[in-house]
């Protein structure tokens, strides 16, 4: 065991973790918009719209994350016009291709976990509410929204975990993340055991942090 | 559509035998999964507390560690590993093991984590009377498992593991960065060398999802047949 390793390597790898926490939230905050709009297109009774919110959600959920995030840093450069527009700007950039995939993905994931909350209300509730003559639109803000994140809270705070888990993938495009870092320092010195155990810790704190806040916020909205 | 052709003009067969090798990895991760499974799950539902913690280390830190971050340690440290146990046996030449090997392993190990999670619920949502009642009949250990937990077990196991696997089967794309030929990594190589990446990452997104969409088919008639009698 190195332990001058394990120590020397601390300070960059919790630099680097910074990095990971910020990929994370940018993309959990994105990714919570996609997931509520595509929530509410697979409750719509139009059956197009509802049929490309449920493909929209298959194939993010089908294939694995590396595919997306590639598809959207090596493959949409090659399409001439994107490079032309505004666009182009953003899709240089490693740093927003993979928040734009990471945000994709986990905004599949949460669709699904919003979807099933929404459509675990019972009818009574809402039916209370029109019959005290509630508009649709405060029903739905004031009623059925809290609700389902209410309802959404412990699987979404696995996504949270699985995401945090996925921003590992940004080392594959360039970016220096936690593990990005870890990955340099284990093919500088060879010393993968010690490294990882410090990378490794790190990600376990912050998985113990996450699951924390979940359970806090899961206790100040229970019902009871 | 000539990038698809078979032989030497198009990489047809190229990802045809990726996609062998894809679906290849995860059947042996999957299976090392389970054998890891079937010793920790035991070991998680002992009445002995160090052995419950030994378990939960297991899973914990493989769930709570991302799957790159795994590969990169076996993939490292995987020959150093053995070459260190070698050498307790006086063997001192250098050992390489190859990227099928510590893939599937390095899978094996992250599947075997969630599969442990799916067969401790299982086991645990079994009714306790079945237990008993076993015991009372007077059958052995060996057959008290086999004959009543296990096909119980297996039934309410089946539709969780089916998230295993799709686990497993995307976790493989992550071996390619270890260079095994697998889809991520044959579409890596001909995406350089036509340049067309956009084509090729978007094939090997069609290719990951018509092999998720065939397992579901499969594993749904699995489940009728382990629901029989339900």
């Amino acid at each position: 065991m190195d332990f001058e390793l394990m120590i020397n390597s601390l300070p960059k790898l919790l630099g680097a973790a910074v990095i990971t926490l910020k990929l994370l939230s940018v993309s959990l905050i994105v990714g919570l918009f996609i997931g509520l709009l595509f929530a509410i297109l697979r409750l719509n009774k139009n059956i197009y719209i509802n049929r490309f919110a449920y493909g929209y959600s298959y194939i993010f959920r089908g294939t694995p994350l590396l595919v997306q995030i590639f598809i959207i840093y090596f493959g949409l450069g090659q399409i001439e016009y994107l490079r032309s527009t505004f666009l182009w700007v953003i899709l240089k950039e490693p740093y927003w291709c993979a928040i734009i995939a990471f945000a994709l993905n986990t905004g599949a994931y949460t669709s699904e976990i919003l979807r099933s909350a929404f459509q675990t209300i019972k009818p009574g509730i809402i039916e209370a509410g029109q019959s005290l003559g509630i508009s649709r639109k405060t029903i739905f803000y004031k009623i059925q929204i809290p609700i389902a994140i209410r309802q959404s809270l412990p699987a979404y705070g696995n996504e949270i975990i699985l995401m945090m888990k996925g921003t590992s993938l940004a080392s594959t495009v360039t970016l220096m993340d936690l593990t990005g870092v870890a990955k340099y320092i284990i093919s500088t010195t060879f010393k993968p055991i010690e490294v990882f155990i410090v990378a490794g810790g790190i990600y376990l704190f912050m998985t113990f942090i996450i699951h924390n806040i979940i359970k806090f916020l899961e206790k100040k909205y229970s019902f009871n | 559509m000539e990038l698809l052709a078979f032989g030497d003009t198009g990489w047809g067969d190229e990802l045809f035998r990726a996609t062998l090798m894809t679906i290849a990895v995860s059947i042996t991760a999957m299976l090392i999964g389970f054998s890891f499974a079937a010793i920790f799950t035991p070991l998680k539902l002992s009445k002995y507390k160090s052995l419950n913690l030994v378990a939960n280390i297991y899973t914990t830190v493989i769930r709570g560690v991302p799957e790159l971050l795994v590969i990169y340690l076996f993939f490292f440290g995987g020959s150093g590993a053995i070459m260190f146990v070698a050498s307790m046996f006086g063997y001192n030449e250098y050992i390489e093991i190859n990227a099928f090997v510590t893939g599937s392993f390095a899978i094996g190990i992250i599947s075997g984590a969630y599969s442990t999670e799916v067969f401790r619920g299982a086991i645990q949502s079994i009714d306790k009377g079945q237990f008993e009642a076993a015991k009372v009949l007077g059958l052995s250990k060996f057959k008290q498992f086999y004959k009543i937990i296990l096909p119980q077990m297996l039934r309410l196991a089946i539709p969780n593991l089916s998230n295993v696997w799709q686990i497993t089967l995307k976790d493989t794309s992550l071996i390619s960065v270890t260079g095994l030929v697998e889809i991520m990594r044959q579409s890596y190589i001909a995406a350089g060398s036509t340049r067309d990446p956009l084509f090729f990452y978007s094939f090997a997104a069609v290719l990951y999802l018509l092999l998720t969409f065939l397992s579901m088919k499969l594993i749904n008639k699995l489940e009728v047949k382990y629901s029989r009698g339900y």
